[in-house]
């Protein structure tokens, strides 16, 4: 029977929680005890556990394992020699930080997006990698991609559509959110209706800052934003994005958000203040949800702290199964809700910063 | 022949990592032959354009090396080599 876990990519290790049978989220151990893990994830195409690993030192590192306890190295994904960044800067992977695979009845394709913005592809679970070429040779990138929060460019969102693998997105900080409809090889910006006031002309087609892009699964036309500008909804796959952030209120800044899985209307983020400060708003953590589409939040504070709270969610540290979801945050809080986000418990508050949350059933 | 010798910090990921005689005579080609015997370990200590890895140090005795690009610090017959964690962070 299948068990239902939940994968925390952390500042010291993968964290993992069970659900007992009892149905309370348990701590189960640790992997990687000292070492950052920018994400944690699992598969279920191939039934293989994935860690990206952040060495301070030793550079990051890829490890896959079959039963999340025994676990083997793998090269990571690496850029061809003479491959640079800029002119005369050469490309060198400074950080994993997007996983997905490459779409159902594809066992083993699998992607990871990287800093300094390189899309690298898989087709034997790992075991080897290749650039995706169309995405680096894009016209754009050299001149008009550009680190945002890390050093250079970063790849955070992959999104396979699920009815053809062939139809990608990627988005990327700093430059925004791309699409292919031939599997990598060719590649359109898609960021009308975007502004980035950190630009000189806000509605650039390249330069725009998308913090997380998700998708309804029941209707993957419609995608949801966060943004380092507000958050942002598109119905036509990504053709048009309009602002739905809430002016006057909290849902504005933030770097997580959360699709509903069957119902398009439906979306959550956990706002935080932009830029210098980047802590909770008002030192008060709540999350925002939104019913009808983006045209109006509503936010939830119940077993969450409203006063001194620092913490941050960062963009990978938020999910959602069912009725359920989940978020890890920067000062090593994880707390969940079993009622789409209305109340919360807290799990732990001992746990190292948060760079990943995951539900899973392995 | 020049002996390598490595930080503790690298037995976690290379448990049986030892003091090693070499018979290169650059940094660059001491590494490769490292790395023959302890399959990755390379990818630990530089980037995948060769050049050292900002958080780690390598000695010649006790200078570091100058050429941290292509490591072609040359190599004497009775030259110790310490590849050594620089540290940083908390």
């Amino acid at each position: 029977m299948a068990e239902k876990i939940m994968l925390l990519g952390t500042r010291k290790g993968l964290v993992t929680y069970r659900k007992n049978a009892g149905g309370k989220w348990t701590y189960s151990n640790t992997q990687f005890l000292g070492i950052p893990v920018s994400m944690a994830t699992f598969d279920g195409n191939t039934g293989t556990w994935w860690a990206m690993l952040d060495h301070g030192h030793w550079g990051c590192k890829l490890h896959r394992s079959v039963d999340g306890k025994v676990w083997q190295e793998l090269e990571a994904p690496k850029f061809p020699d003479g491959e640079e960044i800029k002119d005369g800067v050469p490309a060198v992977t400074k950080y994993l930080w997007a996983f997905s695979n490459g779409g159902k009845d594809r066992k083993g394709v699998i992607y990871i997006g990287t800093e300094p913005g390189g899309l690298f592809k898989s087709q034997d679970n790992g075991d080897s990698f290749e650039l995706v070429r169309g995405l680096w040779d894009h016209p754009s990138r050299k001149e008009q991609w550009f680190g945002g929060g890390r050093d250079t460019p970063g790849i955070h969102s992959i999104i396979v559509d699920p009815d053809d693998f062939n139809h990608m997105y990627v988005a990327i900080s700093v430059a925004g959110v791309f699409e292919t409809k031939d599997g990598g090889q060719t590649w359109d910006p898609k960021n009308k209706g975007l502004h980035a006031d950190f630009l000189p002309d806000p509605s650039s087609e390249i330069g725009q800052d998308p913090h997380l892009v998700v998708t309804c699964k029941n209707d993957t036309r419609v995608m949801w934003q966060q943004n380092h500008c507000g958050i942002y909804r598109s119905e036509n796959g990504g053709q048009d994005w309009v602002d739905i952030s809430q002016k006057e209120g909290p849902a504005n800044f933030g770097f997580a958000i959360a699709a509903h899985e069957t119902d398009p209307q439906v979306a959550w983020v956990i706002p935080g203040i932009s830029d210098e400060i980047r802590v909770a708003v008002d030192q008060s953590l709540c999350v925002c949800r939104t019913d009808d589409g983006g045209k109006t939040w509503t936010d939830f504070r119940s077993g969450l702290p409203q006063e001194d709270a620092f913490d941050i969610v960062y963009r990978h540290a938020l999910d959602i199964t069912g009725d359920s979801l989940a978020f890890g945050t920067t000062t090593g809080n994880l707390y969940l809700s079993d009622n789409q986000g209305e109340k919360w418990e807290l799990l732990n508050a001992n746990l190292p910063m948060i760079h990943s949350v995951e539900f899973a059933e392995v | 022949m020049p002996v390598v010798k490595f930080t503790s910090n690298l037995k976690r990921f290379y448990p049986d990592l030892r003091p090693m005689s070499v018979s290169g005579r650059t940094v660059a080609s001491v590494l490769e032959e490292v790395n023959a015997s302890h399959s990755g370990i390379k990818d630990y200590i530089v980037d995948e354009n060769g050049s050292l890895r900002k958080h780690v140090n390598i000695f010649i005795g006790n200078d570091l090396i100058r050429d941290r690009e292509r490591l072609n610090d040359a190599l004497s017959e009775d030259d110790e080599v310490y590849i050594m964690q620089a540290l940083s962070g908390g």
